[in-house]
């Protein structure tokens, strides 16, 4: 039998201007939606002076308030529910940056509507029933494990629950189980690749026909290695909690972009600086609108990735518009090993710890493993002459930082003045890791 | 009975130590032992000097992460395995050294030694009731 080309066709290959209309359709529900249950998205259209009854279709998108990361902060736990909790059946978190993590709702629908967007992927990527589909992301409050898990059963694989580390087992049960897809971040998948390697597989022998990898940028060349070594081909996946977890977009077999499940959220491109919406096909920030999401539903939420979208047909037979590969952020966010990490998170830390915010943070890939090492100034009157009290305090302070981060940096202590003593703005962040092309 | 000794916490590149001892040159300060403990990331200098106190406001007016910490000068005893007999004094008694290095007199025919210890004054009390000759800063 065949495989099939696509889960939901009748929304994947949709004529561009139904999708339109349905978008429309949505949007107008989904605003009212929001504006009688959330005061957050009242007061906001209330101060830009916008009614629902404003919006007529997509085309009045802009004249929506956009929403923020730090807007989220500022309503936690509750303040973006659109739901009654008692309607809601799962969270899942991020991190946010001052300790405060974002919390998104989802209800029955919410999720359903989110695994289907994660077996799109997973069908556009060649599974059907047959396959075995490994799930090596974080599972738990990350969104990755819980969303293609989801999607894998919906596709109706096999599914191998595996979640992120313990190297050994991964390994174990891909080749006695003879998984055929492999989902998890770029950079494991590498090392899981080297590892097959030294054990005496060739990519013949690897049973891996395809890789969703995602949650951190790859490049180019990444993407050229991972195939070569697994013998497969990969494919990107791109999402965010915020809008509901991976599977906000997905590559099909073209490779080139990923496709904007567009019958549940709506890509717009602004100019950072000034929030102006930039026509097809030019550089600049990428916010999304959930159409249909009730529990947590984002209007124009500003996403900080950088890049661009294009609604060039594409060979694979999907209508959706495609966004590229993000290029870069509008913000300072780092994403280290699948983490989203702000510079803010670690001064708070510092400062909480007694440091002063005089510190370098250094990313690098070593055998495709980033690295992450913070200098941090020790303060005079801390300073004890032991190399073991140098350590303990060092082991504290990245325990600390795992704490608020979910990631722990290797944390150098350094001399007083040593990272701010040239004039000016000291340098931050040195990130010597190639992430785009 | 304890002797003062300076630390400093330099960063582990060429010309940090010597900016150090510049300083003190200039300031008249004179060192009479020094040991440097290194990582790849930072180095602690330790230094017995003739005058800890001005070495240290020199220092730190500099901006430096300095302290001044007592330690515990000794005579190593002038026997075959001396050394090992004061460790193992130490050992009995449950004390742990953070550090050792040699210090350098004027006292001839003698080898001493600075030592950093978790419990300085147990250690003095120790090493005293077992003959082991202390220094103190006069001595230095
Ligand atoms: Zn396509």
């Amino acid at each position: 039998m065949e495989n099939r080309k696509y889960y939901q066709p009748e929304f994947e290959t949709m004529p561009v201007e139904d999708i339109k209309k349905l978008q429309s359709e949505k949007l107008i529900k989904q605003v009212k939606h929001v504006y009688e249950n959330v005061p957050f998205y009242r007061a906001r259209m209330d101060e830009k002076g916008v009614k629902p009854e404003d919006i007529k279709g997509i085309e009045d998108l802009y004249k929506l308030p956009f929403v923020e990361k730090s807007d989220l902060r500022d309503n936690y736990p509750y303040g973006m529910l659109a739901k009654p909790l008692a309607d809601c059946v799962r969270i899942q978190s991020t991190s946010g940056t001052t300790g405060k993590r974002v919390i998104a709702y989802y209800t029955q629908y919410d999720i359903d509507l989110w695994e289907d967007c994660c077996a799109r992927a997973l069908v556009a990527a060649g599974a059907d029933k047959e396959d075995v589909v490994q799930v090596s992301y974080g599972y738990g409050l990350f969104t990755g494990g819980p969303g293609l898990n989801g999607g894998s059963h919906k596709v109706g694989c096999l599914t191998l629950p595996m979640s992120s580390g313990n190297t050994e087992r991964q390994l174990q049960f891909m080749t006695d189980l003879k998984a055929t897809v492999l989902c998890c971040t770029p950079s494991y998948a590498a090392y899981l690749g080297e590892s097959l390697k030294e054990m005496g597989y060739t990519p013949e022998t690897i049973p891996l026909k395809a890789g969703i990898f995602g949650a951190e940028p790859w490049t180019s060349e990444n993407r050229r290695q991972l195939e070569a070594t697994l013998g497969i081909k990969a494919y990107d996946i791109y999402g965010l909690t915020e809008i509901s977890g991976p599977g906000v977009s997905f590559e099909c077999a073209e490779q080139g972009g990923m496709h904007i499940n567009e019958d549940h959220f709506v890509a717009e491109i602004i100019n950072p600086e000034t929030g102006e919406p930039l026509p097809e096909g030019e550089k600049g920030e990428l916010v999304f609108t959930c159409l249909d999401k009730e529990a947590f539903p984002m209007l124009r939420y500003r996403t900080r990735d950088i890049c661009v979208l294009s609604r060039k047909p594409c060979s694979c037979g999907r209508t959706f518009i495609r966004m590229s590969k993000p290029m870069g952020r509008s913000d300072d966010m780092m994403i280290i090993r699948g983490v989203n990490v702000f510079p803010s998170q670690i001064e708070a830390v510092l400062l909480k710890e007694g440091y002063t915010p005089n510190y370098q943070i250094k990313l690098s890939r070593v055998n495709n493993n980033d690295t992450f090492d913070v200098f941090v100034e020790l303060p005079p009157e801390q300073f004890d002459d032991s190399v073991k009290s140098i350590s303990a305090k060092e082991a504290s302070l990245r325990d600390a930082m795992r704490n608020m981060l979910g990631i722990g940096p290797a944390i150098h202590l350094v001399p007083p003045k040593t990272i701010t003593r040239s004039e000016g703005k000291a340098v931050r962040i040195i990130d010597e890791r190639k992430l785009h092309d | 009975m304890a002797i003062r000794q300076l630390s400093v916490f330099l960063e582990n590149k060429k010309g940090s130590l010597s900016e150090i001892t510049n300083l003190l040159a200039e300031a008249k300060v004179d060192l009479r032992s020094m040991c440097i403990a290194e990582t790849s990331n930072y180095g602690i200098v330790r230094i017995i000097a003739n005058d800890p106190a001005k070495a240290l406001e020199i220092l730190i007016a500099s901006g430096f992460a300095a302290q001044i910490r007592p330690v515990t000068a000794f005579a190593v005893p002038d026997q075959p395995g001396g050394l090992a007999q004061v460790l193992e004094i130490l050992e009995e008694n449950g004390i742990n050294i953070e550090y050792m290095y040699a210090l350098v007199t004027t006292i001839a025919d003698k080898a001493y030694a600075v030592m950093r210890t978790d419990d300085e004054e147990k250690t003095e009390a120790v090493l005293a009731k077992n003959n082991i000759e202390l220094l103190d800063e006069k001595n230095v």
